[in-house]
C-alpha cells in the first residue's frame, strides 16, 4: 500500500539562501540511514519536499526505524502515490488507502486537498467536496468533522498525487554535516554519549576522544567505549575515535603534584589533548558530558579551571540537567545499558579520598610547573600516538 | 615475547587429537546418530565410544553418562532434576557457602520454589566439615552438593568421608559432587565414594568448549532437564553433538592416560611456585598448598595492588592470569570463596589466580616470577591514596 514516506523538516526551511545545502545534506543522511535497511531506495527532492521511494520490496519497520534516527526530518508519512488518471481513479485509490488504513470505520474525518498542480480541473475547495462525499457514501460510519477530525485525510496533487493521513514524529533537529565538526571527550560512562548526541542533533558532525590508561583501565573498557561510538553513530554517522594512551601524562601528575588536585590537572590536560587533536581534525569545538556539581571536578570552580586551558568553544550540552533527566536519554538513544557496564575509567582509578571541590586556577596553575620538564613533550607524543578507530 | 598462559582453570586449550576426532565428525563422519543410515549409525559408534572412554575413568557404567553442554548445564540439572523428581520425599537441599554460581545459583533457584538450602561455611583454608554435613543431613534431605575443587584457592574437600557420613545419616540422601576443576586431576570413583551425580566439563581438560557431562548413577532418581525428541535415554533431548561428545571422550582418555605424571608434574611446579611467593614482600597465598589442595591452583594476594591492574600489567608482558575478584570497584564482590574463607576487602581486592596445566613449565613459572618482582614495586607506588 505505502509505496513511499514523504519527509517532512521543519527549521531547514527557514534557512534562505543556504536552504539548498541543508536539503541536500539531509538527503545524504537519509541515504547513509537507509544503507543497511533490507530494500532499494530513491530519496529525490521536489519542490520543498524530500521523498523515499522504495524500489520493490521493503521492510517498513525497519525503514521507519532508521528514518527516526536522521535529524533534520520533524515527520515521516507514510504517502501512497497514484499516477493522475482523473477523478474516478483518484476517488477509488483514496477509498482503498482510507480502507486499509483504517479498518475500523467509526471515526471523523475532514478532507485536505492541494492543489500545487494549478492546471489540475476543479478548485481545492470542490475536490474536498466531492472526494469527501465519496467517502462518506462508500463508508456511512465515518463523520466529517472540520473543526477536530480523528483523521485529517490529505490529498497532494503535484505532477503524481500523493494520498497521506498518518504522520510519525522524527528526532528533529538539523541534518549532520550542515554545522561543522567538534571533538566529544567520551568516557564510557553515561553522559558523554548523550552529550555527543544532543550536539550532533543540531547538525554537527562528530569525532570522539578516549583516553586509556592501561593497565589501569582495561581493554574491556576501551571496548565499551567503541561499542558506545556505534551506538551515538546510529545517530550521528561516522565517528573516528581517536584513542590517547594518558598513563604516561597519569603517573608523571601523580608523582609531581598534590594528590588532591590529581583529577583536576588530569582533566585540564585531557582538555588540552582533545583540543589539540581537534585542530588537527578541523573541529571547531569540544563537546563534554559534564553536568554542574555531578562530581567533584564538575563544581562550577572545577568547570572553570579545566575551561581555562581551552581556546575552542566547550559545549557541554547536558550541563543543567539532572542525572535522570541524563539517563532518559540515555535510555532513548538505547546507550545506557552499556554505560552501566562496570570497568573503571581513567578518571577514577588514582582519585584522591577528597578532591579539591573549589579549585583556585593559581594554585592549579602553580602545581602544573612542577610538571614543565617533561609534560610538553609527553603531550605531543599522546597525540601523535593516538590510535584512530573508524566508527561506522 | 614469551607467552605464558596461567589461566587454565578458566579454560584449556584444545588438544591436536581432541581437534582432529572433532574435525572428522564435522566433516567426514557428520551423521545424525538418530538417523537409519549407516551415517547415523557410524556417527552413534563417537557418542558411544565417548561415553565408554569417560565411564571407563570413573569406574562407572557408560549408561550412566548423560552428554550436556558443560559443567553449568551439568550442576544445574544436577540439582533442578533431582529436586523435582524428590520432592515428595523432602524438600531439604544442604551446600555450601564457595559453591560456583553454577551451583549455587540453581540451589538459589529452587529456594525460590520453596526448598530449604542449608548453606554450610568452610574453615579458613576453605574445607567444609564432614562433621557439619552429617549434622546438616536430616530425613528431608534429598541432595547434598558439594564441589571436588573450589575454583578460586584450589581447596580440596573431603569427598569421600562427606559422602560416607551423609549415607550413614540418611542412606536415601543424594549426594552431588560439581568436579569441574578435579575431573582429570583426581582418580574418582563414584561407587567407592558415594557419589550419585557427578558433573565435569570438557574445556578444563583441553577438550572443546560446549561439552560436559553429568554421571548420574542408575539408583538416581532424575528428571530430564530438556525435553524433546528422547535422545540419551531420553533424559537429555536434542540431536547428539557428535563433534562435542567425542572430543570430550578424547579428552578424557588423555587425561587419565597419564594422570600420575602430569599431575605430580603440576604439583612439583606449584610447590616452586608458591615458595617463590612466599619468599616475595607483602604477598600472601590462601589456603593450603601442600598435597591437600589441587594441584594446578594457586591463589594469592598482592597488597597494595588492585588485583585488575596486575592482571593487565602481566597481560602486557604476555601472562594471562585471573583476577581473584571483582573487577571493578563499582561491582560488588563477586568472589564468594574469598569471602567465605574470611578475606579482608584489601587482600580479596589485590588477590590473583594462577593455574596450570601439564603444559605449563617451569621456565614460564621464572619468567612470570621475574616479571613480578619486576612490576610490583612501581604498581605499588602509584596506589590509590
Amino acid at each position: 500500500m505505502f509505496k513511499a514516506f514523504l519527509i517532512k523538516y521543519a527549521e531547514i526551511g527557514i534557512k534562505g539562501k543556504n536552504r539548498y545545502v541543508f536539503e541536500d545534506a539531509l538527503i545524504s543522511q537519509i541515504h547513509h540511514a537507509l544503507k543497511n535497511v533490507d530494500g532499494k531506495f530513491q530519496v529525490t527532492k521536489e519542490q520543498g519536499r524530500v521523498y523515499v521511494e522504495p524500489e520493490g520490496a521493503f521492510d517498513y519497520e525497519e525503514t521507519v526505524d532508521a528514518l527516526k534516527r536522521v535529524f533534520g526530518i520533524a515527520e515521516i508519512c507514510p504517502v501512497m502515490i497514484c499516477q493522475d488518471r482523473g477523478f474516478e481513479a483518484l476517488a477509488e485509490d483514496l477509498l482503498r488507502y482510507v480502507d486499509h488504513v483504517y479498518p475500523e470505520k467509526n471515526r471523523t474525518f475532514k478532507m485536505h486537498v492541494r492543489r500545487a498542480r494549478k492546471s489540475y480541473p476543479g478548485t481545492s475547495m470542490s475536490l474536498n467536496a466531492d472526494l469527501g462525499e465519496r467517502v462518506l457514501r462508500a463508508y456511512p460510519e465515518m463523520k466529517v468533522d472540520v473543526h477536530h477530525p480523528d483523521i485529517l485525510l490529505v490529498v497532494e496533487i503535484r505532477e503524481r498525487i500523493y494520498i497521506y493521513s498518518e504522520t510519525i514524529p522524527g528526532p528533529g533537529g538539523m541534518p549532520v554535516g550542515t554545522n561543522g565538526k567538534a571533538m566529544l571527550l567520551l568516557s564510557g560512562g553515561i553522559d558523554s554519549p548523550v552529550a555527543g548526541y544532543m550536539i550532533a542533533k543540531r547538525g554537527v558532525q562528530i569525532d570522539a576522544v578516549y583516553f586509556h590508561a592501561p593497565p589501569y583501565t582495561s581493554e574491556r573498557a576501551k571496548q565499551k567505549v567503541v561499542d558506545l561510538a556505534r551506538l551515538v553513530a546510529r545517530y550521528s554517522g561516522p565517528i573516528h575515535l581517536h584513542v590517547v594512551n594518558f598513563t604516561d601524562i597519569q603517573l608523571y601528575i601523580y608523582d609531581q603534584c598534590p594528590h588532591d588536585e590529581l583529577t583536576i590537572i588530569m582533566r585540564r590536560y585531557m582538555m588540552r589533548i582533545a583540543e589539540e587533536i581537534g585542530k588537527a581534525n578541523k573541529c571547531l569545538a569540544l563537546i563534554t558530558g559534564e553536568s554542574i556539581g555531578q562530581v567533584a571536578s564538575q563544581t562550577v570552580q572545577s568547570l572553570a579551571a579545566t575551561n581555562e586551558v581551552c581556546t575552542m568553544p566547550v559545549f557541554r550540552p547536558v550541563i543543567g540537567f539532572d542525572k535522570q533527566e541524563i539517563i532518559d536519554i540515555a535510555y532513548k538513544i538505547n546507550t545506557y545499558e552499556t554505560s552501566i557496564e562496570p570497568y573503571e575509567d581513567c578518571c577514577t582509578i588514582f582519585v584522591a579520598k577528597h578532591p579539591v571541590t573549589k579549585p583556585n586556577v593559581q594554585v592549579i596553575r602553580r602545581s602544573e610547573q612542577k610538571l614543565q620538564e617533561k609534560i610538553d613533550d609527553m603531550v605531543k607524543t599522546a597525540v601523535e600516538t593516538a590510535e584512530v578507530i573508524r566508527i561506522h | 615475547m614469551m607467552e605464558v598462559y596461567l589461566d587454565n582453570s578458566a579454560t584449556t586449550r584444545c588438544r591436536p587429537q581432541v581437534r582432529d576426532v572433532v574435525v572428522k565428525t564435522m566433516m567426514e563422519d557428520y551423521g545424525n546418530p538418530s538417523s537409519m543410515h549407516k551415517k547415523g549409525v557410524e556417527a552413534e559408534q563417537y557418542v558411544k565410544q565417548a561415553a565408554r572412554e569417560i565411564a571407563r575413568t570413573l569406574k562407572v557404567d557408560p549408561k550412566e553418562i548423560y552428554f550436556t553442554s558443560g559443567g553449568t548445564e551439568s550442576n544445574n540439572w544436577a540439582l533442578i532434576g533431582t529436586a523435582l523428581a524428590n520432592q515428595r520425599r523432602g524438600r531439604h537441599i544442604v551446600t555450601t557457602r564457595i559453591e560456583h554460581p553454577a551451583v549455587s545459583a540453581p540451589a538459589q533457584f529452587l529456594e525460590r520454589q520453596g526448598f530449604s538450602v542449608t548453606w554450610l561455611d568452610v574453615d579458613k583454608n576453605g574445607r567444609v566439615s564432614p562433621e557439619a554435613v552429617e549434622e546438616a543431613v536430616g530425613p528431608e534431605t534429598i541432595l547434598v552438593s558439594v564441589m571436588y575443587v573450589n575454583n578460586e584457592i584450589g581447596a580440596v574437600e573431603p569427598v569421600e568421608e562427606i559422602g560416607r557420613r551423609i549415607k550413614g545419616k540418611n542412606p536415601g540422601t543424594y549426594f552431588h559432587v560439581d568436579a569441574i576443576q578435579a575431573y582429570g586431576k583426581y582418580l574418582i570413583r563414584p561407587r567407592k565414594m558415594k557419589i550419585d551425580l557427578l558433573s565435569a566439563s570438557g574445556h578444563k581438560i583441553h577438550g572443546p568448549k560446549g561439552t560436559g557431562f553429568l554421571y548420574a548413577g542408575q539408583q538416581v532418581k532424575l528428571f530430564p532437564y530438556i525435553y524433546g525428541g528422547g535422545q540419551q535415554q531420553g533424559m537429555r533431548s536434542g540431536t547428539d553433538n557428535v563433534p562435542g561428545a567425542a572430543g570430550l571422550g578424547e579428552a578424557a582418555r588423555l587425561a587419565y592416560g597419564d594422570l600420575d605424571e602430569a599431575v605430580s608434574r603440576m604439583r612439583e611446579l606449584k610447590n616452586y611456585f608458591v615458595q617463590e611467593l612466599g619468599a616475595m614482600e607483602q604477598v600472601t597465598v590462601h589456603g593450603l598448598t601442600g598435597e591437600d589442595s589441587a594441584p594446578h591452583i594457586v591463589s594469592a594476594s598482592f597488597a597494595g595492588v588492585r588485583s585488575e591492574v596486575l592482571l593487565h600489567t602481566l597481560e602486557d608482558r604476555g601472562i594471562y592470569v585471573s583476577a581473584g575478584s571483582a573487577c571493578s570497584t563499582h561491582k560488588k564482590n563477586q568472589s564468594p570463596t574469598l569471602t567465605a574463607i574470611g578475606l579482608p576487602a584489601a587482600l580479596r581486592e589485590s588477590a590473583v589466580r594462577f593455574s596450570f596445566s601439564d603444559e605449563t613449565t617451569r621456565e614460564e613459572l621464572d619468567y612470570t616470577l621475574t616479571v613480578l618482582r619486576e612490576v610490583l614495586p612501581m604498581l605499588r607506588r602509584y596506589a590509590r591514596k
